[in-house]
C-alpha cells in the first residue's frame, strides 16, 4: 500500500557499477539490500565514511544512475516507468558538479529550474516567473540576482543552486554534500534554510554530508551507510544510543563520545583528573585537559582534582593534589601547573 | 511563508537587450552595403540601392557586376559567418569548453577529407570544375561529402567523449583526430596528379566568391536549417550549461540533444566548408565576442546574437580581404585568422580569463 507521505521508497535496492570491459571486469556493488523511504516535510541526512557510496545512492535515487537491482518508487510509481521529464517534476537535485560557466546572471540560472515546465523554446510564462521570484525570495538571494554566477562566493553559489532546485517545484530535493567547502556560518545557514523549506513547503529533503555534528542536530532521521555497504536508518538519537552510529564510524584512534555527542580526537595517556564546578568553565577546561592527554572524569576518588569557580572577572581554577592546594587564573596556568606537578 | 509567491510585481528579468540587437543589425546592414560598394569598379551607393530595389541604372555593366559577383559574395559572407559561428557556439556548449570550435575539434578537417575524397578519388573528370559543371547535383555531392566527413569526425570524438569525461583531454583528442585527418589528406595529395592537387589547394584557401548566384539558395537552406535547429535547441543548450547531470535532472534528454547538436553542427560546418573551403577562427571567436557583448549565456538570446555577430565579422573580414584601393584579393581564411586572433586575445585579457568569457 502506498503511503501518500512517502515520496521515494526503495525495496531491496542494490547500487553500484555494472561490469564494463577490461577496466571493470565484474560488477562492483556499493551497497545492497537498501530499504529506505523519504517522507514529506522531513530532513534526512545521509552519512557514511568516505567512499561508502553516498553520492552513488543520491544519483541512483535521482534517476541519474541505473540501479543494479531492486526497485525505486517515486510517489508510488516505479521510477523506470516514468519519463525523465516526469521525474524532473518530482525530484530536483543539487550536485557536487562544479559550475564552470560565467556570463549568466543569478536570475537566469534560477530560471533554468523551470525547464521541466516550459515549452519547446523555454519561455517563462507568468506562473514560471512567480515560481522563480518565490524561489529567490525563499532562499534570501534577492540582493544579488543580477550578479554574474561566476562572481559568487561558495556559500552564495550553494544558495543559488538550492533556489534553482526550488524553482523546479518538486516534492523532494536531493542534495549531494551541500555544505562541503563552506565555512561554519554558511554551513549552519544552509542547513537552517533546508530545515525551514522542509517545514514550510512540506518538501522532502535528503542531503549527504560529512558534518556528523551538524547531521546529528539537524536531521529528522539518518541514513547510515557502513563500510560493508549496509544502510541503517533511524532517528539520530536512537542510532547513537543503540551504538549503531559508533559502529559505522569506528576506526582506529577515532571514537565517538556518547556523553558529548562528538568525537574524541585525543587518546588519554596521563592519569585521571576529577573535574567539577561551573558548567561553562568545566566544558572548556575539559577540552584543554583532554588535549593535553588527561583522562577526565566526574567521579571522585582520583588523586588530582580541579574545581572551576566563577569569579568577578571570569573563572578561577583550584587544584588539589593529595594535601596540596594551588590556584590558577587561566587555563594556560592550569595546564602548566599540572605539568609541573606531574614531573 | 506559504507556497505562493508574495511579491508579484517585482521582476528580475534581465531582458533580451534590444539595443544591442539593433546595433548588430545595423552593423550587418552597413557592412553589407560597404561590401557591395567595394571593388575595382566604382558604383555609387544610390545606384547600388536602386539596383537592389530592382530599378534601372544608366550602366548595364554595373547591374551585372553587382548581381552576379558582388551580391553572391556578400550574401555568402553573411551566411557563412552566421553558420560557422553558430556551429562554434554549439560545440562550445556541448563540450562545455571555451576552446572548442569546428576547426579545433577537427570537424573542418573532416569536411576537408570528405571533399578530398570526392576531388581526388575519381579520375581526371572529377575536378572541382567538372563538378561545378554538374551544377546543383555536383554541389550537393561536395556538400554531402563534406557533411559526412565532418559528421564522421564529430561522431568519433563523441564516442571517445563517452569514455573521457575530462574536457581538456577531449580537446586534445579532437586536435589529434584533426591532425590524423589532415595527414590522411596529405598522403592522398602526395599520390595525386598536380592538376587535381591544385584544385584542392585553391579550395583550402577559402573563398567567399566561389558560390554562383544560382546555388546561393543551397547555402541559405543549410544555414536556415542549421540555425533553426540551433534556435530550437536553445532550451537544451541552456540545460547543458550546468552539465549533463543537471540537464537530465531537469528533464532534458541529453542523448537526443547531443545527437541534434551533432547533426546541426556537421550540417553547418560541413556545408559551409564545402562551398567556401575551410574558414578558420570564426567559429571559435564569434561566440566569445557575442557573450562579451551581450553578457549572457542564455541561448535564446545568444544564438540569434551569434548569428548576427558572425555575419558582421565575416563581412568585415571580407572588406579587408578585398584590400580597398587595390585589385588583389587575400584568401579569406588568412584574413579571419589575422584579424580575429588579436580580437580574441584582447577579449580574454579584458575578462581576465577564457573561462570568465565563456
Amino acid at each position: 500500500m502506498h503511503n501518500p507521505d512517502s515520496i521515494i521508497s526503495t525495496r531491496d535496492l542494490e547500487i553500484g557499477f555494472p561490469a564494463r570491459g577490461r577496466r571493470r571486469p565484474s560488477t562492483t556493488t556499493v551497497a545492497r539490500h537498501i530499504d529506505v523511504s523519504l517522507h514529506r516535510g522531513a530532513v534526512v541526512c545521509l552519512l557514511g565514511p568516505n567512499g561508502s557510496g553516498k553520492s552513488t545512492l543520491i544519483r541512483t535515487l535521482a534517476g541519474l544512475h541505473a540501479p543494479l537491482s531492486g526497485a525505486i518508487h517515486l510517489s508510488g510509481e516505479e521510477i523506470g516507468r516514468l519519463s525523465i521529464r516526469e521525474i524532473s517534476r518530482e525530484l530536483s537535485t543539487v550536485l557536487t558538479d562544479r559550475l564552470t560557466i560565467g556570463n549568466l546572471s543569478v536570475y537566469e540560472l534560477v530560471a533554468f529550474g523551470r525547464l521541466p515546465y516550459t515549452g519547446w523554446f523555454g519561455s517563462l510564462d507568468r506562473k514560471d516567473e512567480e515560481k522563480v521570484a518565490w524561489a529567490i525570495e525563499s532562499t534570501g538571494i534577492e540582493s544579488f540576482v543580477d550578479r554574474d554566477v561566476l562572481h559568487l562566493s561558495d556559500g552564495e553559489r550553494q544558495k543559488v543552486m538550492i533556489a534553482r532546485a526550488l524553482a523546479q517545484d518538486t516534492s523532494a530535493i536531493l542534495l549531494d554534500e551541500p555544505t562541503a567547502h563552506l565555512d561554519l556560518p554558511n554551513r549552519v545557514a544552509i542547513i537552517r534554510l533546508l530545515r525551514r523549506l522542509a517545514h514550510d513547503t512540506r518538501k522532502a529533503v535528503l542531503l549527504s554530508t560529512h558534518e556528523l555534528d551538524l547531521a546529528l542536530k539537524a536531521a529528522d532521521s539518518l541514513w547510515l551507510i557502513d563500510r560493508q555497504g549496509r544502510v541503517v536508518t533511524g532517528t539520530p538519537e536512537d542510532l547513537v544510543l543503540d551504538g549503531t552510529f559508533e559502529a559505522v564510524f569506528a576506526q582506529d584512534s577515532f571514537d565517538f563520545d556518547r556523553a558529548t555527542g562528538s568525537f574524541r580526537l585525543h587518546e588519554p595517556s596521563k592519569g585521571p583528573i576529577c573535574l567539577h564546578g561551573a558548567a561553562e568553565g568545566v566544558f572548556w577546561t575539559r577540552r584543554a585537559l583532554e588535549r593535553s592527554g588527561y583522562r577526565v572524569s566526574e567521579s571522585d576518588g582520583t588523586a588530582l582534582r580541579v574545581k572551576v569557580q566563577p569569579t568577578a572577572e571570569g573563572f578561577r581554577w583550584d587544584i588539589s593534589c593529595e594535601e596540596e592546594h594551588y590556584t590558577c587564573d587561566s587555563v594556560r596556568d592550569l595546564i602548566n601547573k599540572l605539568g609541573k606537578l606531574e614531573s | 511563508m506559504t507556497d505562493q509567491p508574495k511579491d508579484h510585481n517585482r521582476s528580475y528579468r534581465t531582458g533580451i537587450r534590444p539595443l544591442y540587437f539593433l546595433l548588430l543589425g545595423a552593423g550587418v546592414a552597413g557592412l553589407f552595403l560597404l561590401n557591395l560598394a567595394l571593388g575595382s569598379v566604382d558604383i555609387p551607393l544610390p545606384d547600388i540601392l536602386r539596383i537592389l530595389w530592382g530599378g534601372e541604372v544608366q550602366e548595364p555593366a554595373w547591374q551585372k557586376i553587382l548581381i552576379n559577383i558582388r551580391l553572391p559574395r556578400a550574401v555568402t559572407a553573411i551566411l557563412a559567418g552566421s553558420a560557422l559561428s553558430v556551429a562554434g557556439l554549439l560545440m562550445q556548449t556541448l563540450f562545455r569548453n571555451p576552446l572548442a570550435g569546428p576547426s579545433v575539434l577537427g570537424i573542418t578537417a573532416g569536411a576537408s577529407l570528405g571533399v578530398a575524397v570526392v576531388m581526388l578519388a575519381g579520375g581526371t573528370i572529377t575536378t572541382i570544375f567538372a563538378i561545378r559543371e554538374l551544377t546543383a547535383l555536383g554541389s550537393w555531392l561536395i556538400i554531402l561529402a563534406a557533411s559526412i566527413g565532418s559528421a564522421a569526425v564529430l561522431l568519433l570524438i563523441l564516442l571517445i567523449s563517452v569514455r573521457v569525461r575530462d574536457n581538456v583531454t577531449l580537446l586534445i583528442i579532437g586536435l589529434m583526430v584533426g591532425n590524423m585527418t589532415i595527414a590522411l589528406v596529405s598522403i592522398w595529395q602526395y599520390f595525386s596528379r598536380p592538376e587535381q592537387i591544385q584544385d584542392y589547394l585553391i579550395w583550402t584557401f577559402g573563398s567567399l566568391g566561389g558560390v554562383p548566384l544560382g546555388q546561393l539558395w543551397m547555402l541559405g537552406a543549410i544555414t536556415l536549417a542549421g540555425g533553426g535547429m540551433a534556435m530550437i535547441l536553445s532550451k537544451s543548450l541552456n540545460g547543458l550549461l550546468l552539465g549533463e547531470n543537471y540537464a537530465r535532472s531537469m528533464g532534458l534528454s541529453v542523448s537526443r540533444a547531443r545527437l541534434w547538436i551533432i547533426v546541426s553542427t556537421s550540417l553547418l560546418a560541413g556545408g559551409i566548408t564545402a562551398f567556401c573551403g575551410p574558414i578558420g577562427f570564426v567559429g571559435i571567436a564569434v561566440p566569445h565576442l557575442t557573450r562579451s557583448l551581450l553578457g549572457t549565456n542564455e541561448h535564446r538570446v545568444l544564438v540569434p546574437g551569434t548569428l548576427l555577430m558572425g555575419a558582421m565579422l565575416l563581412l568585415g573580414c571580407d572588406v579587408i580581404a578585398q584590400m580597398p584601393g587595390s585589385t588583389a584579393t587575400l584568401p579569406i581564411s588568412a584574413v579571419t585568422s589575422m584579424v580575429g586572433s588579436p580580437v580574441v586575445i584582447w577579449v580574454i585579457i579584458q575578462r581576465k580569463n577564457l573561462q570568465a568569457s565563456f
